[in-house]
Parts: structure tokens; C-alpha cells; sequence
């Protein structure tokens, strides 16, 4: 195909692609007037029902915290997939060598550790409450662990994130998630019903059995980047070990 | 408010064509993650901070991360 004939082609297709993102922006309804029958009903029941002030959360781990378990176990596939594939054909670096040589790199990323770990412990925990919870929360955990390696060195990146460890974590956390979920099936509700007192609106507690599906996710996730992180980063410091040889 | 709209719409599209026009893969992957910011902001506009913080953490974080990682795999061989 020459360039011209190429150009004509994504021409036709830009424009046609064009027409119909703006013909479908203008069918949006106005900003406010949403007009989905289930989310006005959840709009105005959820915080009363739940005491969840966040009612996003209140769906993603109450209403509809069947699909939130699926969405859990995808990334626990894939990442289970990235470990079975990585795990199996790399040799372990004794010593990387990957130092920071920049005495200001390293003293601000070691000081923005902490920070960042409370805000995703906060994040997580304040999930029924304000926006976020586990998985927003988790992943910035395991960005608390990756800026050990972008401040420090893989070494001690390793040293704090033990591989037995974090894979124990990552399936302690799906795990628990769907004992939740079969804690109420066995009390003949149905499965991930909302067994706990609700407590009161905007407290930390509240939310019934929201903030432990929350903490269940967030080990999960938290595991699932920090497993991801450590095949990847490993897999690089073999390559460049194997380099300098 | 309507202007901070257009402007957010604005910037994110020009963020999108730096970074299909963007050669140098490491910067690319730093445009990608600043693309991933202006959606960030977007979505505070329209009050969704939920959304918000989910595409902040994958895609101003994890995404560019393991881009760049592979990119220096890539580069050691």
C-alpha cells in the first residue's frame, strides 16, 4: 500500500471515528442528570442504609462485592502468571550492583518512604469514608516499597519485601476476601452479605463488613505490586549482571 | 466552569499527542504518566475522586514503572 492510500484510508477511518465520539458526546445527558434507575436508587439509599458516607465503596465492596471479588482474582492471576513465567527461568543476582549515587535522591526519597506509607494505610483504612480504599490505597503501599528501590537499591528491596512473605501476603488477601464472603453463606445469608453493625455515618468503623473486604483487598493488591515489581526489577539486574561479566 | 473543562479536555488531548509523537522511549514513558495526570485531573473536575485516585496510582505510577523497566531490560541487551 503507498503512503497516499494509507493516508486516504486513515483519513476515512479518523473522520469516521470523529463523527462518532462527537454524535455519542451530545447524547451524554447534562452533568448531574444522571438517568440510570439503579445508581439513583443507590444514590439515595446507600449512605442510609450502610453508613458508608463513600458510596462508592459502599458498592464496589457491599452492593456489587461479587464483581470486585472477580476483578481481585484477575490481578491475581496475572500476577501469578508474571511470577510462573519469570520464577522459573532466572537465576538469582547474589549482589546487584544498582547504588543511588545521589546523596539528594537518596535522602528525599528514604524521607518520602513513611509519608507515603501512612497516606496509603490512610487511604485504605478511610475507604468507607472518603474516596479510595483497598486498591487505590494498596497500590500506593507498594509505591512506599518501590521508592526503597529508586532511593536505595534492589538489595534492600528484597531485604524488606521477603518473596515467601509477600506471596503468603498476596494470598492471605484473596483468600480473605472470599471467607468473608463464605462466613455469611454459612450463616444461610446470602454470599458477601453484609453481616456487621453498620455503625454510625463517617466514623471510621462504619460500614459493616466494608472495611475488612477493604483491608482484604489491599493486602492483595499491595502483594500483587510488590510481586510484580520484584520479577521485573530482579529480571533487569540479571540482565545487567549478566552485562558486565 | 465550563472553560476548566475545555481546558482539561484541552490539555489531555495535546498530553495524547505528545505522546504519540514523543521517539525517545524513556521520555515517552514520562509523557504517558504526565497523559495519565491531565485524565487525573479531568475526572477531579467531574467529581470523581474515586476514579481519580484509581487511574493516579496505576497509571502516574505502576504503568510508567514497569514501562520503564522493560525499557531498560531492553536497552541492557
Amino acid at each position: 500500500m503507498t503512503r497516499r492510500a494509507r493516508l486516504i484510508v486513515f483519513g476515512v477511518a479518523a473522520a469516521g471515528l470523529a463523527a462518532l465520539l462527537i454524535w455519542g458526546t451530545l447524547g451524554i445527558p447534562d452533568f448531574g442528570h444522571y438517568h440510570g434507575r439503579y445508581g439513583q436508587i443507590l444514590n439515595r439509599d446507600a449512605v442510609k442504609e450502610r453508613q458508608a458516607t463513600n458510596t462508592v465503596t459502599a458498592i464496589v465492596f457491599d452492593y456489587r462485592g461479587l464483581d470486585t471479588m472477580g476483578e481481585e482474582f484477575i490481578l491475581f492471576a496475572a500476577v501469578t502468571g508474571v511470577a510462573l513465567l519469570l520464577r522459573e527461568t532466572r537465576q538469582r543476582v547474589p549482589n546487584p550492583i544498582d547504588p543511588v549515587r545521589s546523596e539528594a535522591v537518596r535522602a528525599v526519597g528514604i524521607c518520602l518512604v513513611p509519608a507515603v506509607l501512612t497516606l496509603g494505610l490512610w487511604i485504605v483504612a478511610h475507604g468507607a469514608v472518603t474516596p479510595g480504599g483497598g486498591f487505590q490505597g494498596g497500590v500506593i503501599l507498594a509505591a512506599a516499597f518501590l521508592l526503597l528501590w529508586l532511593a536505595g537499591s534492589l538489595r534492600a528491596y528484597t531485604r524488606v519485601t521477603p518473596t515467601p512473605f509477600v506471596d503468603l501476603t498476596e494470598g492471605t488477601g484473596a483468600g480473605g476476601y472470599v471467607l468473608v464472603g463464605l462466613v455469611a453463606l454459612l450463616l444461610g445469608e446470602p454470599f458477601l452479605h453484609n453481616l456487621l453493625p453498620y455503625g454510625l455515618a463517617g466514623k471510621l468503623s462504619s460500614g459493616g463488613s466494608i472495611p475488612i473486604l477493604n483491608w482484604a483487598t489491599a493486602l492483595a493488591v499491595t502483594a500483587a505490586f510488590l510481586l510484580l515489581f520484584a520479577e521485573f526489577l530482579e529480571e533487569r539486574s540479571f540482565v545487567i549482571a549478566g552485562k558486565h561479566k | 466552569m465550563n472553560v476548566i473543562y475545555v481546558v482539561s479536555i484541552v490539555l489531555a488531548g495535546a498530553a495524547a499527542l505528545a505522546v504519540v509523537l514523543t521517539q525517545d522511549l524513556i521520555r515517552l514513558a514520562m509523557a504517558a504518566s504526565f497523559y495519565t495526570l491531565t485524565l487525573v485531573v479531568f475526572f477531579l473536575l467531574l467529581q470523581a475522586p474515586d476514579v481519580a485516585l484509581s487511574e493516579l496510582v496505576v497509571g502516574t505510577i505502576a504503568y510508567p514503572v514497569v514501562l520503564l523497566v522493560a525499557i531498560l531490560i531492553d536497552r541492557a541487551e
